[in-house]
């Protein structure tokens, strides 16, 4: 049954037909740098087409309005008319700028964002990239982020993007060790870094269910330090936008500023696919112990569905206390993670240490 | 420009100029901070990018007329400025104002500092990155300013006091209307303490943050929820009853902390004493005439001439030199915004940017009345 909903047939055909048509090497080269390449920019630009129209509709169901209902169908089509806006407005660089620089932070901020998305395993055997070290990989590479903001800010020659910009390097680079510190604790469970196998060791229970208490801090963590890590409320002083204006991206307009937009949407569904495959069993759908008609039902739901629920879950909490809290202060943000975050997740990989040492988690 | 001598710049300093075109002034407010890091040494408010002149305007405006430019001082509390006026011309030409009127213009000024107060609420959310609280204050708003609508035609700058009383009768829906949304009030006053006042956040953002002393608080005049958080009592309508406020029970409410908690308590409280004397009045409006028997041109005696009423902001002076004539020849204006500013600086030295703009919204500065 599952077949029927797997890629890995068609992805095969395509291959095939790749190899005969112009050889070995090149086919390689067509099929993954390319064909993958385009279908990935073209799937995160939907999906975050997607997220804006989610954002501004959950916006508006907790803000007693109805949010954008006009171009479209249920104003489904108001994210395209932005889209186009901002592709038709004149790409600013201020006089002063560092022109290099401020051209290319857009850039750097969009491509480690498109990179990130390679080890999700987005459904069964449907996953750009197993490499062994995925969950490591995943964690270095939207380190480099940090660069494309820092650049921003220190070439607009504006004191509200520099402001922004330390702010949030300051605020990335303390995050990025509860955050880490969250992904080892699901380490130690599984013993591999590679996303496939996270995945399949889910396969009788998800660890936020396995993993008992120390599993459900680390999920608890890890959503808390990740909103911070993308800039999102109640974490987002690098743009505070009733401080510092927009922060970072202030002297950004089109496409270079729709970029830093894509960016954070993208990585928005990064942390949330991460959540969802690490805590919440990725596409492994829901099974109850022996309830085996309950399970074979569960089957039935096609496994990127599974993975695409559970994400959205996740981008629906985000987004509900984004809406919800007021923003911390920046010594508060830091005092957060140095004093609380960190000592708990530190406590928690021993407490995690020690399940899997006793074995409770089978 | 003796306070541009005030500070001097040193090496390394890195100044920002905040506003006049910026998110978190409310307004035409330009603020020029000096910074160490994100600390603040020093800062100088530069104002009069919305000076219109309203003082020196007046003089050439009769007495009716010059009632109408006050509504855009203070644009949230247009009532109470209007009221400010009316009353300093009675008080000159010893006017009788009907018990019906004075009884309007109670319930008019009430409605008003709950409007007032509302979007300031929603405004304090907003400054600390919390969206919706905003959306929430206008639910309420929205209702009030059409129930303004419904009697004085306007919603904003509603000009419906007028010397002898008010301009012309309640709407016969009036009663019926304030009832409902106060009662539907006192039910969602609640949700503003869920959704702001118990999150730990903002009480960690406000808790401590913009300390002003009871000696700076009267030595910079400050005045209004300014004031009585840091603990000094000076409600006008307490201390100085004008238009009946003396026959009615409400609590003038005093915070003892001086911080931006300690105001932001006093002006929820606020609220709950305006519902109240709503309460009191709504049903007990007497009949009568909504307006004295005035002539067409009024027409003041020599002299000098000085009224204070209870603005949403604090206290509003008006101050009327009469040299006998249908023009004033000279009015000044005592605003509470111009005061509360003058003490922003001292609450803000050495806190962070963040913290500038939880302060600002605290004292709740509307720009039109620091300029006129």
């Amino acid at each position: 049954m599952t077949l029927l909903y797997s890629l890995s047939g068609l992805s095969y055909h395509i291959q095939s037909w790749l190899t005969r048509l112009l050889g070995n090497t090149m086919a390689v080269l067509v099929s993954e740098m390319v064909i993958v390449g385009l279908c990935l920019i073209g799937f995160l630009v939907l999906l975050s087409f997607t997220l804006g129209y989610m954002e501004r509709r959950v916006a508006a169901f907790m803000q007693l309005r109805l949010g954008p209902n006009r171009v479209g169908p249920k104003g489904t089509l108001q994210i395209i008319a932005d889209t186009i806006k901002l592709l038709f407005k004149e790409g600013l660089t201020p006089t002063n700028a560092d022109k290099f620089m401020f051209n290319l932070a857009p850039y750097i901020m969009i491509i480690t964002t498109m990179l990130v998305t390679a080890p999700l395993a987005f459904a069964r055997n449907f996953q750009i990239w197993d490499l062994n070290i995925g969950v490591f990989y995943v964690s270095a590479v939207s380190s480099i982020s940090v660069i494309g903001i820092l650049m921003a800010g220190w070439s607009s020659n504006n004191k509200y993007s520099l402001l922004g910009a330390m702010r949030s390097g300051a605020q990335i680079v303390s995050y990025e060790l509860s955050i880490g510190l969250s992904l080892i604790s699901i380490v130690i469970l599984t013993g591999s870094l590679r996303i496939s196998d996270i995945v399949m060791s889910q396969q009788n229970g998800w660890w936020i269910f396995k993993g008992h208490l120390p599993a459900l801090i680390a999920f608890v963590i890890f959503i808390v330090a990740s909103t911070a890590e993308i800039n999102r409320a109640p974490f987002d002083l690098a743009e505070a936008e009733q401080e510092l204006t927009a922060g970072f991206h202030t002297e950004y307009a089109g496409m270079k500023f729709a970029m830093f937009l894509l960016s954070e949407y993208v990585n928005l569904f990064i942390v949330s696919a991460l959540a969802a495959t690490l805590f919440l069993g990725g596409w492994m759908p829901f099974h109850i112990g022996s309830w085996s008609g309950f399970n074979h039902v569960m089957d039935f739901i096609p496994s990127s569905l599974w993975f695409m629920g559970k994400t959205f879950f996740v981008i629906f909490i985000i987004m509900w206390f984004r809406w919800t809290f007021p923003r911390l202060r920046v010594d508060q943000l830091l005092n957060l993670e140095w004093k609380y975050l960190l000592p708990i997740s530190m406590l928690n990989v021993l407490l995690m240490t020690l399940v899997a040492l006793l074995g409770w988690h089978g | 420009m003796l306070i541009e001598e005030d500070y001097i710049t040193e090496e390394g300093d890195f100044v920002v100029n905040i506003g006049p075109q910026h998110p978190a002034t409310h307004g035409v407010l330009h603020l020029k901070v000096w910074l160490d890091g994100e600390t603040i040494k020093h800062i100088e408010p530069h104002i009069g990018y919305i000076h219109r002149s309203i003082e020196k305007m007046s003089e050439s405006l009769s007495y009716r007329q010059f009632i109408y430019v006050t509504s855009r001082m203070d644009y949230l509390s247009a009532h109470i400025n209007n009221q400010a006026c009316a009353l300093t011309v009675e008080k000159a030409m010893q006017i009788e104002v009907p018990q019906r009127a004075k009884v309007i213009r109670v319930l008019m000024a009430e409605l008003n500092r709950l409007t007032s107060h509302m979007l300031w609420w929603g405004c304090t959310g907003l400054d600390l990155g919390a969206v919706s609280p905003f959306f929430f204050a206008f639910r309420e708003r929205e209702i009030i300013n059409e129930l303004m609508e419904d009697t004085c035609g306007a919603r904003l700058t509603m000009n419906y006091m007028v010397p002898g009383g008010v301009m012309a009768d309640l709407h016969p829906d009036f009663q019926r209307k304030v009832k409902e949304v106060i009662a539907q009030f006192k039910v969602n006053i609640h949700e503003y303490d869920q959704l702001l006042s118990d999150n730990v956040i903002f009480q960690e953002r406000v808790k401590g943050v913009g300390y002003l002393s009871k000696e700076d608080a009267i030595s910079f005049g400050c005045s209004g929820p300014t004031a009585r958080g840091s603990g000094i009592s000076c409600d006008i309508r307490k201390l100085y009853p004008y238009d009946g406020y003396e026959n009615l029970k409400f609590d003038e409410i005093i915070e003892q902390g001086g911080d931006c908690w300690a105001r932001y308590k006093v002006r929820i409280a606020e609220m709950h004493q305006s519902m109240s004397i709503i309460d009191q009045l709504i049903d007990n409006i007497p009949e009568g005439d909504f307006q004295a028997k005035t002539k067409a041109v009024l027409k003041l005696p020599k002299g000098e001439f000085y009224q204070r009423v209870e603005t949403a902001r604090g206290e509003l002076g008006v101050f009327i030199v009469s040299e006998g004539g249908t023009t004033p020849y000279r009015i000044k204006y005592r605003s509470p915004n111009f005061s509360n500013l003058s003490a922003l600086p001292t609450m803000a030295k050495g806190c962070k940017i963040g913290d500038l703009v939880a302060i600002m919204s605290t004292i709740d500065l509307v720009i039109p009345d620091v300029d006129r």
